[in-house]
C-alpha cells in the first residue's frame, strides 16, 4: 500500500477532452444510423424484401432447414447435416437491417459504424488518461465507472460486429444509450480526478470493479436485444393476424424475435456467471475490508436481488409457460435493478459503498 | 429446477426426455383437476409437495425472494446500523412501531424473509434429491439406443457406402470414442452420448448454495465481533471483558475465545493535502506487536483493507482519533490523573471531542473534590466569528484544546454506567469553574501548556498529543465453508451453461442392393447450432473411412432459398 501518489493535471484535463470528443463524434454517429434508418424506410428495396418475408412466410414455413457444414469444395462429396429446428418459432425470418436494402442507407450504416469506432479510440484514449492522471485503476467513483462502461459495451459490441456476428441493428440504440450514459456521468456524477480512500486501496478493486463493468455492459446490451424483441414479437403477431401497426416499417427491418430472444439469451446466460463471481469477488474483499463477506449492505442486498432476478430469468427461459414475452419482461426487470442499483442506491441510499465524490 | 434446460424438439421428445433430468412441466397441472374431490390428507400433503418442488413454484419463491430482499435495503438495519434505527423510530412515531411489528428493521431475521428462503430451500431439495438420483442412475446405464427414425432429429446425415456396416459402425464407434463420447454398441447401430458434466455442474451449482446456506447459519450462530480503541502504547488481550464492545451469535462461549492479544505501537495516517477533496484520508497504518496463542510476539502493520489474521480471528483497523496526554493535579498538588484521554472524532477533518473524569482528586481543604474536564480538539485550527473553532485539515498542523472545568461530584458512585466520553453536567453537584465575574472559563491551550484552575483547586497540564486506533475483532467460524461453496457454485454454474450434452447415433444397415446406408443423427438442446456442427465434423470422420459409394446418385435435399441467410449465423 503505498503512499498516494499526486494527479497529473495536464492528464486528467486531456482525459476530459477525450471523453468529451468522444461524446461528440458518438453524436455524429448517432445521426448517421438515423439517416440509415431513415433511407431504410424510404427504400424500395426493404418494401420488396418485406413482401418476399411474407411470401416466405405464408405457406406453412417449412419446418426443414438445410444448411450446408464443412463448406468450400468438399461440399458436394461430403454428406450434407439435415437440421431440424424444434423451437416453436413461426418462421419468419431476420428483416434486411436498418438500411433495408437501399444503398444510401448502407452507406450511412458504414459511416455510423466508422464513426463508433474513431468515437471508441477517443473514448478508450480518455479512460486510459484518465487511468494515468493518477496512477491507478480509472474506476473509483460513478463518473470513471460510468465512462468505463459505455466503453466496455461499445467495445463489446464492435468485437462482435468483428467476429462477423448480426449485431448491426443494435447501433442506433447502443450509440443512444451510451450518450446517455456518457451525458450522466459528464454533468451529474462528474467527479476530478483524484486519489482513492484508504477502503479502495486493494487489488480487488481492480477484479471486483471490473467484473461488475464487463457484467454491466454485457447486461446492458441484453436489455437492449430483449427490449427489442419485445417490440418485434409484437411486430410478428401483428403480421400473422394481418394486422399493421404505427412502428412496422422500422420492426420489418429488425431481426426475428426469435433470433433476438436468442442473442439475449445467450448474452445473458454467459455472463451470468461472471455476474456471480463479481457478487464472490466483492463478498471476498468485503471480508478482507468490513469484517464480514456478507452484511446487507444496500449494495450487496441489490447485487444480489439482480442475481436473484437473472437466475429468475433463466429459469423461467427454461419453463413452459413462461418462455418469451415473460421471460423477456424478467430480464428487463434484472437489468432494472442493476440499474437501480447502479444510480439509485449509490447516490441515494448510503452504504459502505458510497464513495468519495458521489 | 434446472437453470437452462429447454424441452428438445418434436419428434425427438422420448429420447429428448433423458437428456436431463430437469423436472418435467406438467402445462398448467390441469391433470390433478377432475381428483381434487377424492383428496385425503395424504393427497393433499402429495399434492402440496408436487406444487413446492415444481419450477413454476420455485420461479415464484425465487422473485418473492428478490422481492422480500428489498426493503431491508431501503429502511435502516439494526444489524448494520442501530444509530439510524432509533433515529427513524423517533422521526416517525406512527410509521415506527408498524415496521417494528413486521420487522422491518431486522428483514434478513425476520419470519417472512426466512419463510421464503426456507422454503425456496425445501423446494430446491425436493427437486435437487431426486435428481441426484437419476443423475446417478443415467451414469451408470448407457446411452439409450438408437430411436428407429434417424431422420426425425434436429440434425441429421445419410449416405450409401460400399464398406460393410460392421466395419462403418466400429469406425464410427472408434472415431466417438477419440471425441470422449460414452458409446454404447446396439445392433446395427451406435449410441453415444457427451457432456454430462453439464448436468453434474447443474446439480453441483444448486447443492452448493446449501454448503453456502450452513456455512451462513454457522457464521451467524457462532461469530463475535467487537470492538477495542487501543491508544499508542496501549495493548488489547482477546478477553470478554476487554471489549468496549461485543456483539455475537446464540453459539458463542466466552471461554472457547482464543488467546491472542497486541499492543499498539505506532499510528500514521496521510491527507489528500490539496485540491476538492483536500484532507480525505488516503492511507492509514497501525503499527502493532501480537502474540498467538504460541506466546511468541511479532511484528505487523494492519491497514484498512489488510486485516492481522491471529488464531483464527481478523483483527480490523476501522477508524482512529487523537488522544490528549494530560496531566492533573489536585488541591493537594498531587498527581490524580496522568495519561492519555481519546477523544472522538465529530467530521471529516477529526475535530475532535472528550472529556477527562478525575474521580480521585482531593480539594485545597483535604475533602474529596472530584475534577472533570470537556474539551474539544482541532488538529488544524481556525477559529470562525460565526461556526467558533472548528478543524480545517484532519493531520497536526495547528493544534488546539478548547477546555472547560467542573468540580464537585461526577455521579460515578450511583453504580449506573457512565458513558466515559461525555460529562453528565445536569448532575447539580457538578460546578463549572467559572471566573470573577461568574462566566464561565474556557480556555485554549496547545501542547505545553498548563491551565492553574481557580480557586486553587489544581492544575491540569497539556503534555502532548497521541493518537489512537479502533480496532475490530472479528470471529467468524464457517468463512471457508462459505467460499468453498462459492467457487463450487461458480464452477457448477459454467458446467451447466457452457457445456451441452448431446447425443449422437450412427446406424449402419444393409441395403437390398446390397450397398451399406450409413445414418447420422444428432441431438442436443434445440438451441444450440453446435449439434449441427458436431454432427458435421463427425460425418466428415466417418464418411472419411466409408466413403460414398462412386455411382450412388448423391441424395439432393430441396437446397431452399429462403432460409438460405437464416443459417444460424448470429449465434456465437
Amino acid at each position: 500500500m503505498t503512499i498516494a501518489a499526486g494527479v497529473n493535471e495536464s492528464l486528467a484535463s486531456i482525459s476530459n477532452y477525450l471523453v468529451y470528443s468522444a461524446i461528440t463524434v458518438y453524436t455524429l454517429a448517432f445521426l448517421a444510423h438515423i439517416a440509415e434508418w431513415t433511407f431504410g424506410s424510404r427504400s424500395r428495396v426493404a418494401r420488396t424484401a418485406r413482401a418476399v418475408t411474407e411470401s416466405a412466410a405464408a405457406p406453412a414455413a417449412p419446418a426443414v432447414r438445410v444448411a450446408r457444414r464443412g463448406g468450400g469444395t468438399t461440399v458436394l462429396e461430403r454428406p450434407q447435416v439435415v437440421t431440424r429446428d424444434g423451437s416453436e418459432d413461426r418462421g419468419a425470418i431476420d428483416g434486411p437491417g436498418a438500411a433495408g436494402g437501399s444503398e444510401q442507407g448502407d452507406l450511412y450504416g458504414r459511416i455510423a459504424i466508422s464513426l463508433t469506432v474513431l468515437a471508441w479510440l477517443l473514448h478508450f484514449g480518455g479512460v486510459v488518461a484518465r487511468a494515468l492522471s493518477v496512477q491507478r485503476a480509472p474506476w473509483g467513483n460513478m463518473y470513471e465507472f460510468s465512462t468505463t462502461l459505455g466503453l466496455v459495451a461499445v467495445g463489446l459490441y464492435l468485437l462482435l460486429l468483428a467476429l462477423g456476428k448480426n449485431v448491426r441493428w443494435v447501433g442506433l440504440f447502443l450509440t443512444t444509450t451510451v450518450l446517455l450514459d456518457l451525458g450522466l456521468a459528464v454533468t451529474v456524477l462528474y467527479a476530478d480526478s483524484d486519489q482513492l480512500v484508504p477502503a479502495l486501496h486493494s487489488y480487488w478493486l481492480w477484479i471486483h470493479v471490473s467484473c461488475a463493468i464487463i457484467c454491466g455492459a454485457a447486461f446492458h446490451l441484453g436489455a437492449l436485444a430483449t427490449f427489442l424483441y419485445l417490440f418485434r414479437d409484437g411486430y410478428e403477431v401483428r403480421q400473422a393476424q394481418g394486422r399493421v401497426g404505427r412502428l412496422d416499417s422500422m420492426l420489418e427491418r429488425l431481426p426475428a424475435a426469435a433470433t433476438l430472444d436468442k442473442f439475449a439469451y445467450r448474452i445473458n446466460a454467459a455472463i451470468f456467471p461472471l455476474w456471480t463471481f463479481t457478487i464472490i469477488a466483492g463478498s471476498i474483499w468485503a471480508e478482507s475490508a468490513w469484517g464480514r463477506y456478507w452484511g446487507w449492505d444496500p449494495t450487496e442486498t441489490w447485487s444480489f436481488i439482480t442475481w436473484v432476478a437473472y437466475a429468475c430469468y433463466l429459469h423461467a427461459r427454461a419453463t413452459a409457460g413462461w418462455k418469451g414475452r415473460k421471460a423477456a419482461y424478467l430480464c428487463l426487470i434484472a437489468f432494472g435493478c442493476f440499474l437501480f442499483n447502479y444510480y439509485c442506491v449509490n447516490i441515494f441510499i448510503v452504504g459502505k459503498h458510497s464513495y468519495a465524490g458521489l | 429446477m434446472s437453470t437452462t434446460e429447454t424441452s428438445t424438439g418434436t419428434g425427438a421428445d422420448g429420447a429428448a426426455e433423458a437428456l436431463s433430468t430437469a423436472p418435467r412441466e406438467d402445462g398448467g397441472s390441469t391433470g390433478d383437476a377432475p381428483n381434487l374431490p377424492k383428496l385425503g390428507v395424504t393427497g393433499w400433503l402429495r399434492w402440496f409437495w408436487r406444487q413446492l418442488t415444481s419450477m413454476r413454484v420455485a420461479l415464484l419463491l425465487l422473485f418473492l425472494l428478490s422481492l422480500a430482499a428489498i426493503p431491508g435495503s431501503l429502511v435502516p438495519q439494526e444489524g448494520s446500523d442501530p444509530v439510524k434505527v432509533s433515529e427513524f423510530l423517533k422521526n416517525h412515531t406512527s410509521l415506527g412501531p408498524i415496521y417494528t411489528k413486521l420487522g422491518l428493521f431486522h428483514v434478513y431475521s425476520s419470519v417472512w424473509f426466512s419463510a421464503v428462503y426456507i422454503l425456496l430451500f425445501i423446494s430446491l431439495a425436493g427437486c435437487i434429491i431426486p435428481r441426484s438420483w437419476q443423475f446417478v442412475g443415467q451414469l451408470r446405464s448407457q446411452p439409450p439406443h438408437a430411436p428407429r427414425k434417424l431422420d426425425r432429429m434436429p440434425a441429421y446425415a445419410t449416405w450409401r457406402t460400399d464398406a460393410a456396416p460392421e466395419e462403418v459402425l466400429a469406425s464410427a464407434r472408434e472415431t466417438l470414442r477419440a471425441r470422449r463420447y460414452r458409446t454404447a454398441p446396439g445392433g446395427d447401430s451406435v449410441a453415444a452420448e457427451k457432456g454430462y458434466l453439464r448436468e453434474a455442474g447443474n446439480l453441483i451449482f444448486h447443492i452448493a448454495l446449501f454448503g453456502l446456506l450452513i456455512a451462513f447459519a454457522v457464521g451467524t450462530l457462532y461469530k463475535s465481533d467487537g470492538n477495542k480503541l487501543v491508544v499508542t502504547g496501549g495493548g488489547f488481550t482477546n478477553n470478554q471483558t476487554q471489549y468496549d464492545d461485543l456483539r455475537h451469535g446464540a453459539f458463542f462461549e466466552p471461554d472457547n475465545m482464543a488467546p491472542f492479544g497486541f499492543t499498539l505501537n505506532a499510528f500514521h495516517a496521510t491527507y489528500e493535502e490539496s485540491g476538492p477533496q483536500k484532507g480525505t484520508p488516503r492511507s492509514y497504518a497501525a503499527d502493532v506487536t501480537y502474540f498467538g496463542p504460541d506466546g511468541k510476539s511479532h511484528q505487523r502493520t494492519i491497514h484498512v483493507n489488510d486485516p492481522l489474521n491471529v488464531a483464527g480471528n481478523k483483527v480490523y483497523l476501522t477508524s482512529h482519533g487523537y488522544s490528549m496526554v494530560v496531566t492533573v493535579r489536585d488541591g493537594q498538588g498531587n498527581v490524580a490523573y496522568s495519561g492519555p484521554v481519546p477523544f472522538l472524532p465529530l467530521d471529516g477533518n477529526v475535530t475532535s471531542q472528550g472529556v477527562v473524569k478525575v474521580p480521585d482528586a482531593v480539594g485545597k481543604d483535604g475533602k474529596r473534590d472530584q475534577l472533570g474536564f470537556a474539551g474539544l480538539f482541532t488538529p488544524t485550527t481556525v477559529i470562525d466569528p460565526v461556526n467558533g473553532p472548528h478543524s480545517v485539515f484532519p493531520a497536526l498542523e495547528r493544534p488546539a484544546l478548547f477546555i472547560t472545568g467542573y468540580h464537585g461530584d461526577l455521579g460515578m458512585d450511583s453504580g449506573l454506567a457512565q458513558n466515559v466520553y461525555t460529562l453528565d453536567t445536569t448532575n447539580k453537584n457538578l460546578k463549572q469553574f467559572t471566573d470573577d465575574k461568574g462566566n464561565p472559563v474556557r480556555k485554549l491551550m496547545v501542547p505545553g501548556d498548563t491551565w492553574t484552575l481557580p480557586n486553587g483547586a489544581g492544575s491540569i497540564t497539556f503534555n502532548r498529543i497521541d493518537q489512537w486506533a479502533n480496532f475490530e475483532v472479528v470471529h467468524q467460524p464457517g468463512n471457508s465453508l462459505a467460499l468453498g461453496s462459492a467457487v463450487c457454485m461458480l464452477l457448477g454454474l459454467a458446467g451447466s451453461l457452457f457445456i451441452q450434452r448431446r447425443r449422437v447415433w450412427v446406424r449402419a444397415r444393409r441395403t437390398d442392393d446390397g450397398r451399406t446406408l450409413v445414418e447420422l443423427a444428432g441431438l442436443g438442446r434445440s438451441e444450440s447450432p453446435k449439434v449441427a456442427e458436431e454432427l458435421a465434423v463427425l460425418v466428415s470422420a466417418v464418411h472419411a473411412k466409408a466413403p460414398t459409394a462412386a455411382e450412388e446418385p448423391q441424395e439432393s435435399q430441396p437446397d431452399s432459398l429462403s432460409d438460405g441467410d437464416h443459417s444460424d449465423k448470429e449465434q456465437s
